[in-house]
């Protein structure tokens, strides 16, 4: 059976250049790069070359980036480093309320410990108002923490716009630009963002490879301390070969964005016409024009999201949902539910993220797999059935 | 997506009895889209034994599957009989299901019994 993969932000391939650039590090150029021998040289200017290129996709000076294992740990030493180092001067945090559980749920034991967090409203699109971070921000905030772009919807935030804001009131400012970097142009001096925490799988690097860029003057407490890697931010012996590829995604990203995000904007943009047009009550979630090129989130109206993506994968078809009942702590979307959409719209979300593998000739066949499958599971749904109900008095009360 | 039963794909894959019957004798509701489940179902009672049942299910695979096995299950029997059937033997009719679809999907007798019961309050009414 054909196998088609839309739901390559959950992982994707990595980019045979990338490989091989790693293979070597495996085995040949082993060394520690803290060695004071000859064996520690190679791996130790890898790194610096991987660093180098990750500060080269975000327009930064390669001394401002460190490396971490995940953006969640990059979110971790922002925020718990942060917070550390400022006890002094305030105890409020502000975040929008779509941002990755790795930075929500940091929010939510700080508030158990007695800080204040304000979680920003995002409108129906998923964008935040500047307005509103201008409103939220007191004496006592810290730190200001608002994704570059939403990995489950789209969404693209108007990050200059919102730093132009924290600078004025002199307040560092993060984002989590995981979902973005790769994708988009990322320039922390256009962003004005103090603090960028990105992950090279998701533009075809490895798992386990990410970094966090650090603006000068802004102080970090170290969340793993032992040894003086990583400028003492990060202790522990350096992945070597996680790094290099890191940098050698980051400078094939760097190298190719335009035309890998054009290709892939072109394909989301066709399978978004024909499924829109193939089925009704399907609705957009995310920004129509302001979102990453990858990513398309869509409501199949009056069905359940795992019901689908089980169907689906019976088709070949590989999607992910922000239904309860496929996530792992059996909540819906946080997402869905603060851009308002209502429940039964929150569960019957599909997103899909395109990759490597993906083709404009494989529209004909989602677009048919999927229209059968919402017909079939909305014959046996009471929302439908309620739905055409209503439909039909509407229709004979005109 | 979690680890499902042979029995449990096969109900959901061909869910028997969907749909609603005709002048149903009792419907019975569960479930909402806020947790992600929702169930009705509609039974037609003749000689105190359930004739016909059918229902409409919003819900994950558990939750089509748990609709289609509780409508076998409903068939034919006596009102008595089908009060008896439970959420747990359900489950077990479909070989388990997973731990944390036991509590949200598995709510299909539940849907059943409220339908015998809207059947059982009309009836006594009429009589009365």
């Amino acid at each position: 059976m054909k196998e088609i993969n839309l739901d390559y932000a959950a992982a994707a391939p990595l980019d045979k250049r990338v490989v091989e650039k790693m293979i070597p590090f495996f085995t040949e150029y082993y060394g520690n790069p803290s060695s004071g021998h000859t064996l520690g040289e190679k791996p130790k200017s890898a790194i610096e070359d991987a660093r180098e290129a990750v500060a080269n996709l975000v327009g930064a000076e390669p001394k401002n980036i460190i490396f971490t294992a995940s953006v969640s740990e990059a979110n971790n030493l922002v925020i718990k480093g942060l917070v550390k180092a400022g006890k002094k001067r305030g105890n409020h945090l502000i975040a929008s309320s779509i941002e990755h559980f790795s930075v929500l749920n940091q929010l939510k034991t700080l508030e158990k410990e007695g800080y204040r967090v304000t979680l920003l409203p995002v409108d129906n699109y998923g964008m935040v108002d500047p307005k509103d971070l201008e409103a939220a921000i007191d004496d006592q905030t810290i730190l200001i923490s608002i994704q570059t772009a939403n990995s489950e919807i789209g969404t693209i935030q108007p990050i200059a716009e919102l730093t132009a804001v924290a600078r004025e009131h002199d307040i560092p400012f993060h984002t989590d630009a995981a979902a973005a970097a790769g994708w988009i142009e990322l320039d922390v001096e256009a962003m004005g963002v103090d603090l960028l925490s990105l992950a090279g799988d998701q533009f075809y690097g490895p798992k386990g490879s990410a970094a966090l860029y650090i603006r000068r003057g802004v102080r970090l407490m170290p969340q793993v301390e032992g040894g003086i890697q990583e400028k003492g931010l990060r202790a522990g012996t350096e992945n070597v070969p996680a790094i290099v590829g890191l940098g050698e995604a980051a400078k094939i990203a760097k190298e190719t964005m335009p035309d890998r995000a054009g290709k892939l904007a072109a394909i989301r943009d066709q399978l978004k016409e024909s499924l829109l047009e193939a089925i009704p009550n399907l609705h957009l979630n995310g920004h129509p024009e302001q979102r990453l090129p990858h990513n398309l989130n869509l409501s199949v109206e009056f069905v359940e999201g795992e019901a689908l993506l089980m169907r689906l994968q019976m088709a070949g078809i590989y999607v992910s949902s922000g239904s309860s009942c496929t996530s792992q702590a059996l909540k819906s979307s946080h997402v869905l539910s603060a851009i308002g959409r209502p429940p039964e719209l929150a569960q019957g979300s599909l997103q899909l993220t395109l990759g490597p593998g993906s083709s404009a000739e494989d529209i004909p066949y989602i677009t048919e797999q999927l229209s059968e499958i919402a017909a079939l599971l909305r014959n046996m749904s009471p929302l439908y059935h309620q739905h055409l109900k209503e439909e039909k008095t509407n229709a004979s009360v005109q | 997506m979690p680890q499902y039963s042979d029995k449990v794909m096969d109900h959901f894959t061909k869910p028997r009895n969907i749909g609603e019957v005709e002048e149903p004798d009792g419907v019975g509701e569960v479930g909402n889209p806020v947790c992600g489940d929702m169930m009705k179902f509609t039974i037609k009672v003749k000689d105190n034994r359930i004739e016909d049942v059918k229902y409409l299910t919003f819900g994950c695979g558990a939750a089509i599957a748990v609709s289609s096995m509780v409508s076998e299950m409903a068939k034919g029997k006596t009102l008595e009989e089908a009060k008896k059937i439970t959420n747990k033997q359900v489950a077990e009719e479909l070989g388990g299901l997973p731990g944390n679809k036991m509590h949200c999907s598995n709510l299909g007798a539940d849907a059943l019994h409220n339908a015998i019961d809207d059947y059982m309050a009309k009836d006594k009414a009429s009589a009365g």
